[in-house]
């Protein structure tokens, strides 16, 4: 290992940008007579437009153009997509609405677009934005997730009861019987809140339209900027993609929220061009609220069946998925090939059968957030198994430990097949740094002091670098999910690196740099990391899904190899040896068994100078893409644990401990890692919690700022006590699993079950707020009448 | 933002002068509720004369058994004053306890009381303590001040001076935090006087600040947690929101009371 080779805790290089206010972010860019977006907003969840005249708007100081959905129709502007097609169970493919980024004779949730005012400033903008008359005809609304299909309302035509799919995952057959020859089944239901991201940083846009070269350039926030360019010119329309630059520059944090293409970039590319001025849209925070996709929203009922032995024998799982107004782009996929195939959790089940009905509601659209479909699984697991330990008085360690798939490969029931890991070692770690051994003294102590103290547990696996592309594709996916790199080595020795990934706070530009570090023997200040740019990379599937690790470096280790076997070839004709006598090690091309070699840098040198050979026998320069396709999804896995108090007279949970023991295979950079780890559980924590996006009955976002919306702060958390195991995943040649999610996955069922522990039922839902909390300890105080 | 004229006088009296004279004025303190009222348009006002170059509004002066506070003295100067420290601790510790280190380094106890938000700490301790809130025009007791949630004696162009507050023999605040916004949920501001004691609620209530006149009687025979037993404010009175219904609010008030008493007893 090089000092900052793999496995070294590097510094991030590009906190020197972050933290001294260096970092250049959509925001910062203005472009010579740039006009600014406003968009003016539905106030209403539900209803029709009869009419919307522009005209006092027209006329107001500033403004340069208002246009309509109508408009987008006159330029043939299509609407925003749903890249993964989903079919029910009767095979039909399932029933998507259309998705105008300008509302076309109806509005379905608060914060839908109506219209857009372009003025030389935002304040005139916004002026005009409050002169426009439009005349709806409110409708009823349809919010709650779990009524959508019975609701009488209907928010899409083509969508009779709201439903988008019926679908199912596993062997309903074989489930069945597993029920019936039950010894004990285990009943709950879920709900798995609705959650706003929240980046630090809120959505942007600048759309430019150069006359001369007809070229359109779009900085936006984006996760992933090559599929933003592939969708807005091959779906959308609003550009020829050879045309359409798509610059994502520094990002302030996704969480997922920046991966979907948004009807605000589709309008400020096109509109760019309609008024000849460069045009600039920043979200502000209500905005954000408002009109970012959200995450999560699940309700759930689930049974898990054991038999004599306390072993799981079947798992059945209904769950309804509110995807909101519109689908977003991976919408249809986050309840469905993202959560039911998780189900197996760490156990070893032999029959699963999901249900998943996808509903329209007049809310936000619902798509990924972090871990994306896995927390919501992960979640039915972890909670079920708890609750059947309970209830069958067994330890939940060892009832875990007992259900432990053990043997790998590990085929699920439920598509997935698991290549490695160890979760009794993660437990047993966990276990042993959580002192659990000790917990009954400290629960006393806390009962002497007139305070519950409880213990959780999360198992969770999740998956992560979804792959590969053919299996996404059979699976109804609209891209392929491979990653591509170029590695560019400079006569001078220094390598830039161009990857199809983005950086949005994972801090690509170190870890990646460590793995040229590592294999190419130079130093990371010799390596820089080139992202974001359609106009740099060539192409790229972008960030999300801890996919960079696992899929974007080894695209980045590949090229890297066939830069090492080019030199090989540079190398042997300068060092006068065949080939095959050549070694690459430490930075150094040496000839084998011989003190002759050249460092990197100079065989760089003779790459470019060509001197020492002929341009018929070899090309000269040293510079080598790759794609990479990967064998399989890979597995985190781990062990979480949350010790809680709570204190019954006000309802307050205190997370007093919490341990994680993560299994992310091969670490790159231990210090990043654990960086994701903390910020992980954090949001997963703040699910718990302290966060949720509650609309009122007639469509009203009630948490529509931080005033009532609660994030997680530092006060919120403990001190996280961090452990690792590694297994190296054999689906990629480095061995890595990936991290980003994994926190936000196991959180929120280490907190519930530590504070069902604590409280002695099960009757608590998220977010666990101080005033839930109260109530249910005052069940918990009652003595046990009904039962 | 609307767009506004901005104004900034250096004495009391050039200030009235202008709200006198202007249209559709506000006074501007720290600006932490103005400005963001402002800025999601919510206020649009035609006039904005700042407070923050007046030197008379400023300062802490002890006089016997009063403290006096400027009204343009933030949260942070309270919180750390010695002379507050010394003389009313509670108050100290209640000005430490709002919102966070931005918040208290801007707002000021002039514009919390002025604006009489129904979760703000401010007003708990006034009622409490019995202050005095002096303005360009009068003096008017804390009991006559607060009228209900955003509405206070102040007349149109009135601008508050000081507020002085009379030095308990023991006091203490207890804020039960609303977790997203951190205002008050339940704020009890418990202060023992030689003519009694006196119990304020911020943040529960449904008209806002309010005193709890069953706990004083309590209090004022039995100056301890235990004379609170089954002393209760009626639900009926309590706010509710997503963050706490008025059953939760009604019981997040007698513990505080609890424990504002036995933090008060325990500061001797
Ligand atoms: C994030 C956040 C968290 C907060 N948390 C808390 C909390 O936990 N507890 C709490 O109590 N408060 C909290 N606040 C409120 C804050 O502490 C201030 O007290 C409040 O904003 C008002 O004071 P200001 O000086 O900012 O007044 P401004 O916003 O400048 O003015 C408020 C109103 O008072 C009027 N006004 C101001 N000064 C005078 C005067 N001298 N005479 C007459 N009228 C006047 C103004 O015209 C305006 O109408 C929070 C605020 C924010 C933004």
């Amino acid at each position: 290992m090089t000092a900052t080779g793999i496995g070294a805790p590097v510094r991030r290089k590009e906190d020197q940008r972050f933290v001294t206010g260096q970092g250049r972010y959509v925001d910062d860019f203005n472009r010579p007579g740039q006009a600014y977006a406003y968009f003016l907003r539905s106030p209403h969840a539900h209803a029709v437009i009869r009419s919307i005249d522009t005209g006092p708007a027209m006329i107001m100081p500033g403004v340069i153009a208002v246009f309509t959905g109508d408009d987008l129709a006159a330029d043939k502007i299509g609407g925003l997509i749903c890249g993964w097609m989903i079919h029910s169970k009767d095979g039909s493919p399932m029933k998507a609405g259309p998705h105008p980024a300008l509302a076309q004779g109806k509005v379905r949730y608060v914060g839908d677009h109506v219209a857009v005012v372009i003025a030389e400033t935002l304040a005139q903008a916004k002026d005009a934005a409050e002169a426009i008359v439009v005349a709806y005809d409110v409708l009823p609304a349809v919010v709650d997730t779990a009524q959508a299909t019975k609701a009488s309302v209907q928010v899409h035509d083509v969508s009779p009861d709201n439903t988008v799919f019926n679908w199912h995952l596993g062997n309903k057959d074989e489930t069945e019987a597993a029920f019936a020859r039950a010894k004990h089944v285990t009943k709950i239901d879920l709900v798995n809140n609705r959650l706003v991201p929240n980046p630090i940083e809120p959505r942007a846009a600048v759309g430019e339209y150069d006359f001369g070269t007809d070229n359109y350039t779009l900085y936006t926030t984006s996760q992933n900027p090559h599929v933003a360019r592939l969708v807005l010119s091959a779906f959308i329309g609003v550009a020829p993609e050879h045309k359409l630059r798509v610059i994502a520059p520094d990002v302030g944090g996704g969480f997922g929220s920046k991966i979907f293409i948004y009807a605000e970039e589709t309008v400020c590319v096109w509109a760019a061009k309609k008024v000849k001025r460069p045009v600039k849209w920043t979200s502000d925070r209500s905005e954000a609220f408002l009109s970012d996709a959200h995450g999560r929203d699940h309700v759930t009922h689930a049974e898990m069946a054991t038999d004599e032995n306390g072993k799981i024998i079947g798992l059945k799982v209904h769950t309804t998925a509110n995807l909101g107004a519109y689908l977003s782009t991976f919408s249809s996929s986050v309840p469905t090939y993202l959560y039911a195939p998780l189900l197996s959790g760490q156990y070893d089940i032999p029959a699963i059968y999901c249900e998943v009905d996808g509903v329209y509601t007049n809310t936000a659209p619902v798509d990924a957030y972090r871990g994306a479909g896995r927390p919501e699984a992960t979640f039915v697991v972890e909670r079920l198994v708890e609750k059947t330990a309970r209830e069958l008085g067994q330890n939940p360690a060892e009832f875990r430990r007992k259900n432990y798939i053990t043997q790998f490969p590990h085929a699920t029931p439920v598509i997935m097949t698991y290549d490695t890991g160890d979760y009794a070692a993660s437990l047993d770690k966990a276990l042993e740094i959580a002192d659990y051994k000790n917990f009954p003294a400290r629960k006393q102590e806390s009962a002497r002091r007139g305070k519950l103290r409880g213990i959780g547990f999360s198992s969770y696996i999740e998956a992560c670098g979804i792959a590969p592309s053919q299996a996404v594709g059979s699976l109804g996916a609209g891209v392929g999910l491979w990653e591509s790199a170029e590695v560019r080595v400079n006569p001078t020795g220094s390598v830039e690196v161009l990857t199809g990934s983005h950086s949005h706070g994972q801090g690509h530009e170190t870890t990646f740099a460590q793995l040229v570090s590592d294999r190419l023997g130079i130093s990371i200040d010799q390596v820089s990391i080139v992202h974001g740019d359609t106009d740099k990379v060539q192409f790229g599937m972008g960030t999300y899904g801890s996919r960079s690790g696992a899929v974007g470096m080894s695209a980045i280790a590949k090229a890297i190899d066939k830069v090492i076997a080019k030199g090989k070839k540079v190398a042997a004709h300068v060092l006068e040896a065949s080939e095959g006598d050549i070694e690459f090690k430490d930075g150094r091309f040496g000839v084998a068994g011989t003190d002759r070699s050249m460092a990197f840098g100079e065989i760089a040198l003779q790459a470019y100078i060509a001197h020492k050979f002929s341009g018929q026998d070899l090309e000269p320069g040293l510079k080598e893409g790759a794609f990479y396709d990967p064998t399989n999804f890979t597995f985190p896995a781990g062990v979480h644990i949350c010790e809680v108090e709570i204190d019954p007279d006000t309802g307050v949970t205190k997370i007093e401990r919490w341990t994680a023991v993560d299994d992310f295979g091969v670490i790159i950079n231990p210090m990043i890692v654990e960086g994701q780890v903390h910020g992980g559980i954090a949001q997963g924590v703040g699910q718990a919690l302290l966060e949720g996006a509650f609309y009122d009955e007639s469509g009203q976002l009630i948490t529509a700022s931080f005033n009532d919306y609660c994030m997680p702060r530092a006060i919120d958390l403990p001190s996280f006590d961090v452990g690792m195991t590694v297994t190296p995943c054999p689906s990629n040649p480095l061995g890595i699993k990936g991290c980003g999610e994994a926190g936000a996955i196991a959180a929120p069922p280490a907190v519930i079950n530590a504070i069902t522990d604590a409280l002695g039922h099960e009757d608590i839902a998220m977010p666990a707020t101080p005033q839930a909390v109260w109530r249910a300890a005052q069940k918990a105080r009652m003595p046990m009448a009904a039962e | 933002m609307y767009a506004f004229e901005y104004h900034r006088p250096t004495s009391v009296k050039e200030a009235a002068g202008l709200a006198g004279q202007a249209e559709d004025i506000k006074f501007l303190a720290g600006g932490h509720t103005l400005l963001p009222t402002m800025k999601l348009r919510l206020a649009g006002p035609a006039n904005v004369i700042d407070l923050g170059q007046i030197a008379e509004l400023r300062g802490i002066e002890r006089a016997g058994d009063m403290i006096t506070i400027g009204a343009m003295m933030k949260h942070a100067e309270v919180a750390n004053s010695a002379e507050v420290k010394q003389a009313i601790p509670a108050l100290a510790e209640m000005a430490e306890l709002i919102g966070d280190p931005h918040v208290r380094n801007r707002g000021t106890i002039g514009g919390s009381i002025a604006n009489n938000d129904p979760s703000a700490d401010y007003p708990a301790a006034c009622l409490a303590l019995n202050a005095t809130i002096i303005t360009n025009q009068r003096k008017i007791a804390a009991d006559d001040f607060f009228q209900g949630i955003f509405t206070t004696a102040l007349e149109e162009g009135e601008i508050i001076t000081q507020v002085s507050f009379p030095i308990p023999s023991q006091a203490a605040y207890t804020k039960f935090r609303n977790p997203a916004s951190r205002y008050a949920l339940v704020g009890v501001f418990v202060a023992k006087q030689a003519d009694g004691v006196r119990v304020a609620v911020t943040g529960a209530g449904s008209n806002g600040v309010f005193r709890v006149k069953e706990m004083e009687q309590a209090l004022s025979g039995n100056f301890a947690a235990e004379a609170l037993d089954g002393v209760t404010v009626a639900e009926s009175e309590m706010n509710s929101d997503i963050h706490a219904d008025a059953a939760y609010r009604a019981h997040l008030v007698g513990v505080m009371a609890r424990r504002a008493v036995q933090a008060a007893g325990a500061r001797g």
